[in-house]
């Protein structure tokens, strides 16, 4: 096996009583699309919040590239954030920029690129990823959510990144719309060679996106793989997970009347 | 009976703690918009559209407040005054009411309901729709592009549309008593020069300084800290108006001991 290009040991974050990630181990090979699959509340996002820096974890080691990635400050936290571009669930765009400033947004301010050069670079990116010119001028709020993904994904491969993230891309989409971002999202990692981890409960996108899929159940990755051997996982929280049976060894919090 | 006193004492004790444990954050808030916000790199931008936010847009009203805080002033004093000392006073406490007290604190409070409720609005729907994240991973320092700028504009802006309100509110009294209670104008404006002096000013202008400080910190704090969707956001809002009201007055208390206490 590969060096581990992105490693994750015994990751743990709790809020108040409430222990969120319970020891995550997990790694991610460079230039390979891992899908973490899981329930709601399982500690997805803010996994990923924890490699951000958006999060202290409480205890562990989070490793990019072989560095140290925990408590980062000052230009060491830019140049980390710099390797990185993210899709966030409901897209996150800055209401009150327009379009093509979101998309350029991280180039002008992240990076001090002049905004006419920036202003090209967006739109080339929205071009990638199906958007015509006159998109670029409009605000978020005149989007549909759709198109809203689209600028989200825009604005994470804007400047190139080695790594990205992507949180729940598909959710609140139609079956159409969420098959024709994950053809953007493939399209746009194998162009850019980059480095992935997606968080998803949609296992179409999963099987769609993902090399590897790894699986995490209160805090714990318990089970990871290559995609393909997900329905052989041999694990019965796997199999439930990816057939949506409300029976098995995952106990969904539901209070009955 | 033992049990009810134990439980009342731990209800206070929750109370307390939890008392404590917001003044901790708030503290630590304060400090990272002061070492973070305040200092190289500036968003230029982001300073203007404030400055012009916190305090063009709040110039109407402010003047308005200004300008009925005037006039009514001038009625209470004429009408508790006797008719040989109401020539001499309505112009004098006019203008130094208004100068040390009511222009500061009210153009403070008028803000904090327009500007600080529309900071932590605006802040709070960027941090449940995970605008702020974004932020970071875009290498921005939310402390940076949204708390600096706002600390600035709001200390720069509120100085300003005091020393506006200040002239606005000593007209509204001249307009009241020359139209209104017969006052001479020129005697009117005389007095209010002679009793006028620049300490009176400086302090109103130092308090809506500080007040500007309070308003912009406790709209960014309540918004940063806001959770749990659209009620979060309308708790925050709610947060950062009663927060800061409370805090001005507090302050005015504080300043105006300071400024003019016995020494």
């Amino acid at each position: 096996m590969a060096e581990p290009f992105i490693k994750l040991t015994d990751l743990r974050k709790s809020f108040g009583p409430k222990h969120v990630l319970n020891g995550i181990n997990l790694s991610v090979e460079k230039g390979r699309s891992l899908v973490v699959i899981g329930g709601s509340g399982t500690g997805k996002s803010v996994m990923l919040k924890c490699i951000l820096g958006i999060l202290q974890p409480d205890r562990g080691a989070i490793e990019v590239g072989g560095q140290n990635a925990v408590d980062l400050k000052g230009t060491a936290r830019d140049e980390y954030l710099h390797r990185f571009g993210m899709l966030f669930q409901g897209g996150a765009l800055f209401d009150s920029l327009s379009v093509w400033e979101n998309v350029a947004f991280g180039l002008i301010q992240g990076r001090g690129m002049a905004r006419a050069k920036a202003r090209e670079l967006a739109m080339e990116k929205l071009g990638l990823v199906g958007l015509t010119a006159d998109v670029g001028a409009l605000y978020p709020a005149e989007l549909s959510g759709g198109m809203q993904k689209r600028v989200g994904l825009a604005r994470a491969i804007a400047a190139d990144p080695e790594i990205i993230f992507f949180d729940e891309p598909t959710t609140g989409l139609d079956p159409i719309m969420a098959d024709v971002i994950n053809n953007l999202i493939v399209d746009s990692v194998h162009r850019l060679g980059a480095t992935t981890i997606s968080i998803t409960h949609d296992m179409a996108s999963a099987r769609k996106i993902g090399d590897d899929i790894a699986m995490i159940y209160k805090g714990e990755i318990i089970w990871q793989g290559a995609a393909k051997m997900v329905d052989r996982s041999g694990s019965a929280y796997v199999d439930q997970f990816i057939h949506g049976k409300a029976d098995g060894p995952i106990k969904m919090d539901v209070r009955k009347g | 009976m033992r049990f009810a006193s134990l439980n009342i004492l731990q209800v206070i004790g929750q109370v307390v703690l939890g008392l404590l444990a917001e003044i901790g954050r708030l503290a630590l808030f304060a400090k990272d918009a002061l070492v973070i916000g305040l200092t190289p790199r500036f968003y230029g931008g982001q300073i203007l559209q404030q400055l012009f936010i916190i305090g063009y847009t709040s110039l109407p009203v402010v003047a308005l407040t200004a300008f009925f805080t005037g006039g009514a002033l001038a009625l209470q004093i004429y009408t508790g005054s006797s008719a040989t000392t109401a020539a001499t006073l309505v112009p004098s406490i006019v203008a130094i009411g208004i100068t040390r007290e009511l222009g500061p604190v009210l153009a403070g409070l008028m803000v904090s309901g327009r500007v600080g409720a529309s900071i932590a609005a605006e802040l709070g729907t960027m941090k449940v729709t995970e605008q702020t994240d974004a932020l970071i991973t875009l290498s921005t320092n939310p402390f940076k592009y949204l708390v600096g700028p706002r600390l600035i504009a709001a200390v720069l802006s509120l100085p300003v549309l005091v020393f506006i309100g200040d002239i606005i509110g000593v007209m509204g009294g001249y307009v009241i008593g020359t139209r209104a209670l017969g006052f001479n104008g020129a005697a009117f404006l005389k007095t209010t020069a002679d009793t006028l002096h620049s300490d009176d000013v400086t302090s109103g202008l130092i308090k809506a300084a500080v007040f500007g400080f309070i308003i912009a910190l406790m709209g960014c704090y309540n918004g940063f800290n806001s959770k749990g969707g659209a009620q979060g956001v309308g708790r925050a809002t709610t947060n950062a108006v009663v927060a800061s009201a409370i805090l001005i007055l507090a302050a005015n208390f504080a300043l105006t001991s300071l400024l003019f206490g016995k020494h």
